[in-house]
């Protein structure tokens, strides 16, 4: 199964560190090479974003940076992992690297495992 | 957190570890079962002592430290006294490592080397191809025994006994724990590639299969192809071979249709196909071209592979690449199989009299004699040109060598349109 990790952190407004930087290469390299690490990407500050809504039908849009959020999105992941379990060390052990802050996990919805499952259900 | 919890957090702290421990161990105790042995100690530790402690922050470093543990008293009970400096020696070396921080870049790099020493040594020719599969999934994956029976459909004291006896003969005939080098390389790096491979399509083939554990193969070939692309950068073909299950793998959710039959990929719809597995897929081939490894039997696989992943429609597939793929394929690897793969991209390339031409020369072939889609095959170019009598005698004798139902169905409705002739080419 797939996992969705989004890496939510306050927002310090200072660039990371060469340390930091560097930090975090090496656990996106571990996660390759333990091939569980599908996708990663990390986000650039929250000025340069803006957050699209609609309510009712009314379209509104409001630019960063997003002050009045305590947790600001900081990145995210697609981990493939064996059980949420999994996923949880997994998030674990990128947190005790990337420091404060939480992961939100959340199943991906698979195409092939809902077509297996409901094959499944039939043949039942 | 409930002990229910805790154990869960254990097997899964198992799955993501394991295969690092036991192979950090064989390197200190040379011997593959024992490491494993002493792995499974530690696992043993943590199932005694995480109920009531909590799960460590650290568990990985956790279970390796108990494991070394483990380690030096094995020493301790089979030291002799002539031998006891040496194997202080070694029970120093290995009290340093342990005092080495997880993070640190050396012992993390000397992981991975380990890791690919494990690989080479699971999947070493002195071993039945059997035995290197079950090894492979047991200690790389964190397999149960258990759960590779189920995976293949064997009774589970036979996976029992095959490791028992795979790790029984590592051991007698003294196989080193090393990467190959030179020469030796290519061939060891193939057998590698061929177990995953095997486990691969053991999993991909398993469309009829009602059990979880089939498809997870496909997973776990695929984690293990990665974790040998990182480990083995320099190698071609591990690319080639990583490119070829991740594009197979996108299309893993568009083969199946509703009512559990299978769909052909030219039938497949391709909003289904994972985009992000493509991707991974695409890279991958490239960076084994880049490395020069475009002609390898793997990367040109994966290349053909390539060229529907890229057609967004089935009608804008390159069938003139494919043709030429399977051209190279064949001067490479000569298979009737690889033959008649190049009749259909002919067919569809050139015309339906190109196939046919080449699909003629494979009618005397043995292997392929009670093979449903050479007949299926060729009555398919037949109906195209407009032969409609030759096409129903192909359909029907397709019909009667398949096993799969739903198939045979699909064959006599195309008996059907035959006898019908013309006024039915539109439904082909």
């Amino acid at each position: 199964m797939r996992f969705l990790s989004i890496y939510k952190t306050v927002e310090r407004g200072v660039p990371p560190s060469h340390v930091e930087i560097a930090k975090m290469g090496k656990l996106v390299e571990d996660g390759m090479k333990a091939g569980f690490l599908l996708a990663t990407e990390g986000c650039l500050p929250s000025a340069l974003g803006a957050r699209v809504r609609i309510s009712s039908g009314k379209l509104s849009v409001t630019d960063g940076p997003f002050t009045e959020a305590k947790e600001v999105v900081g990145g995210f992941a697609i981990l493939q992992a064996n059980s949420k379990e999994e996923a949880i060390e997994l998030a674990k052990t990128f947190l005790q690297a990337a420091g404060d802050g939480e992961c939100e996990l959340r199943q991906l919805f698979e195409a092939g495992q809902n077509a297996c499952a409901d094959a499944a259900a039939r043949r039942a | 957190m409930t002990a229910a919890d805790t154990h869960r957090a254990i097997d899964a702290v198992w799955r993501i570890e394991s295969a690092r421990i036991i192979a950090g161990l064989t390197r200190i105790v040379r011997d593959v079962g024992v490491a494993e042995e002493l792995a499974q100690d530690a696992l043993v530790a943590a199932l005694e002592q995480w109920p009531e402690s909590g799960v460590p922050d650290n568990p990985g470093a956790w279970l390796m430290a108990t494991a070394k543990h483990r380690a030096i008293d094995h020493f301790r009970r089979n030291t002799r006294l002539e031998r006891k400096h040496e194997e202080l020696g070694r029970e120093l070396q290995a009290q340093q490592e342990m005092a080495v921080p997880n993070f640190d870049a050396a012992l993390d790099d000397d992981i991975g080397d380990d890791l690919l020493r494990l690989v080479f040594i699971s999947c070493h020719p002195v071993l039945s191809t059997e035995a290197r599969v079950a090894l492979t999934l047991r200690l790389l994956g964190g397999l149960t025994t258990e759960e590779i029976a189920r995976a293949f459909l064997v009774p589970e004291p036979t996976v029992a006994q095959r490791i028992v006896r795979a790790k029984r003969t590592l051991s007698e005939e003294r196989v080193p724990f090393e990467v190959p080098r030179g020469p030796e390389l290519a061939a060891r790096l193939s057998s590698v590639l061929e177990v995953i491979y095997l486990i691969f399509n053991e999993g991909y083939s398993a469309t009829a299969g009602k059990d979880w554990m089939r498809p997870a193969l496909c997973e776990e070939a695929l984690r293990l192809g990665r974790i040998l692309a990182e480990l083995a950068q320099r190698e071609p073909e591990v690319h080639g071979l990583v490119a070829l299950m991740e594009i197979q793998a996108s299309r893993l959710g568009a083969r199946i249709g509703p009512s559990g039959e299978p769909v052909l990929l030219l039938d497949q719809n391709r909003a289904l196909w994972d985009q992000l597995l493509i991707r991974r897929g695409l890279a991958a081939l490239q960076r084994a071209e880049e490395l020069g490894g475009a002609r390898g039997p793997y990367a040109l696989q994966a290349a053909i592979a390539a060229c529907h992943a890229r057609a967004s429609t089935a009608s804008e597939t390159d069938w003139q690449r494919i043709a030429a793929l399977y051209e190279a394929l064949r001067q490479l690897t000569p298979s009737p199989i690889v033959e008649l793969n190049r009749a259909v991209a002919l067919s569809m390339a050139f015309g339906p009299a190109a196939g046919l031409e080449l699909i003629d020369t494979l009618a005397s072939e043995p292997s392929l004699k009670a093979y449903h889609l050479l007949p299926s095959v060729r009555g398919d170019f037949l109906f195209k040109l407009g032969r409609f009598v030759e096409a129903q005698a192909e359909f029907e004798r397709a019909a009667s060598l398949t096993r799969n139902a739903r198939e045979r169905e699909l064959l006599l409705e195309r008996v059907r349109a035959c006898e019908q002739g013309p006024s039915h080419r539109g439904a082909e």
